[in-house]
């Protein structure tokens, strides 16, 4: 079910040479697709209200929590749970599925990243994500979007290529190999984020894993738009000053998963590194776990 | 020890609401009350809640020995911060300091229910425990 359909790619993408454009689709793109049958639409956002107040006609909201997560155990959906959420969405084995979202699509990356574990591969995030789509004035409803629902055939969840687990981080750590830490600089030091006498984010112990580099998952973005910064930025921000190379084993880690996959996405489709993992356990994992190092 | 009167209503209204959409509405209905205070920025660092993504600044001071809170929420998608905000506003404008003594993060589960992200839950906690300890310390 490895498919990514290459068809009529966004042109703004096209021109910005990254490794991977056919996982990007810019405003123009979606708006010209908005009634193909083929493409489904998912708003996936960290605001539980954005999506009732407003979004791209036709999308389905996949909600972290409610359609991702694993309500008893720490993990993600199963084969069974993708293929409910793959049937009410109404998608089919070649849909393509086109995420976007708010916070710069991080959570969009994150629904992503979700999908690639079940092998859908047709997929793509909109450039930008829900600002910039706003910013341009394009249509928005508060419409319930239904679809008939389909018999998705999933496959069972495969975690090893995309996925790090704590024992493979901690294998990595001893090699010295390359890790990212995309949290600020603030949880990266391990200064305090939180307010007196409240727990601080899940987290015994403030820092960083041993060895990671410190780059703030926005730093992959312009500011003014949400949209991905270029080639030749991102190659400077990741390879040149981190020293980050595209053929060695990355992992990126942030407090649960969510923002560092966005980084994810950015060194394995646009940037094309070859072996790039994120560590959902995080910090959340690292920072509470026994006997684990950490650098400060 | 229950929540200042609009508060403890606007969570009794919304338990009569059973379907996850009905209350998500509701709370979208809360955010459009929302009036952003009249700051110039740069906003003071010190004024920011912590560990809020959506970058939100709190001042609170007296007037005639009655709270005046005002929140900026500097992100037009921050809704929930937004609904939190005009809650907050409105059940602590022109009181006693006093009257946040009860506040407390329960308060954003109450409202928003356990499906909210560490970093979203954490922020929200964040400016609940702000303009409750800014008021306090006017008591």
């Amino acid at each position: 079910m490895k498919i990514n359909q290459n068809y009529d790619m966004s042109s703004s993408i096209q021109s910005r040479d990254y490794a991977h454009p056919e996982y990007l689709v810019d405003t123009d793109w979606v708006a010209e697709h908005l009634n193909d049958p083929n493409v489904i639409f998912v708003e996936s956002n960290e605001d539980p209200l954005l999506y009732a107040s407003g979004h791209i006609p036709g999308a389905f909201e996949v909600d972290w929590t409610l359609d991702l997560n694993d309500p008893l155990i720490r993990d993600y959906l199963n084969k069974d749970g993708f293929e409910k959420l793959m049937s009410r969405i109404g998608a089919g084995p070649r849909s393509k599925i086109v995420f976007y979202g708010d916070k710069n699509n991080w959570w969009a990356c994150y629904a992503f990243w979700v999908f690639q574990l079940f092998g859908h591969t047709n997929t793509a995030i909109m450039d930008g994500g829900r600002v910039k789509w706003i910013k341009e004035n394009r249509p928005l409803t508060t419409d319930k979007s239904t679809a008939e629902s389909t018999n998705y055939p999933a496959q069972t969840r495969d975690d090893s290529h995309l996925r790090a687990f704590r024992d493979e981080v901690l294998e990595l750590v001893k090699k010295q190999g390359q890790l990212v830490d995309v949290r600020s600089p603030e949880e990266y030091s391990g200064e305090r984020m939180h307010m007196p006498d409240y727990p601080n984010e899940g987290a015994l112990r403030g820092g960083h894993i041993p060895g990671a580099k410190s780059v703030p998952w926005a730093k992959a973005i312009n500011p003014d738009d949400g949209t991905f910064k270029s080639m030749e930025e991102l190659r400077e921000l990741y390879e040149v000053s981190q020293g980050l190379k595209s053929s060695e084993p990355t992992i990126a880690y942030c407090r649960i998963g969510e923002r560092s996959s966005h980084t994810w996405f950015v060194l394995k489709y646009l940037l094309g590194h070859s072996n790039v993992k994120n560590y959902d356990g995080s910090w959340t994992e690292w920072g509470n776990s026994v006997g684990l190092p950490i650098e400060k | 020890m229950p929540y200042p009167e609009p508060i403890q209503e606007f969570i009794e209204n919304l338990s009569f609401l059973e379907d996850r959409a009905d209350r998500v509405q509701a709370l979208i209905e809360l955010s459009k009350s929302y009036q952003p205070a009249q700051h110039e920025k740069p906003y003071p660092a010190e004024n920011r809640v912590p560990g809020c993504e959506s970058e939100v600044y709190t001042w609170v001071s007296l007037n005639d020995g009655a709270l005046d809170i005002q929140i900026v929420v500097d992100n037009p998608q921050g809704l929930s911060a937004m609904a939190l905000a005009a809650l907050l506003s409105e059940a602590l404008q022109g009181k006693s300091p006093k009257t946040a003594a009860t506040l407390d993060g329960e308060l954003v589960f109450a409202l928003f229910g356990r499906e909210l992200s560490m970093g979203k839950s954490l922020g929200l906690t964040n400016l609940v425990q702000q303009v409750k300890a800014q008021s306090l310390k006017l008591a």
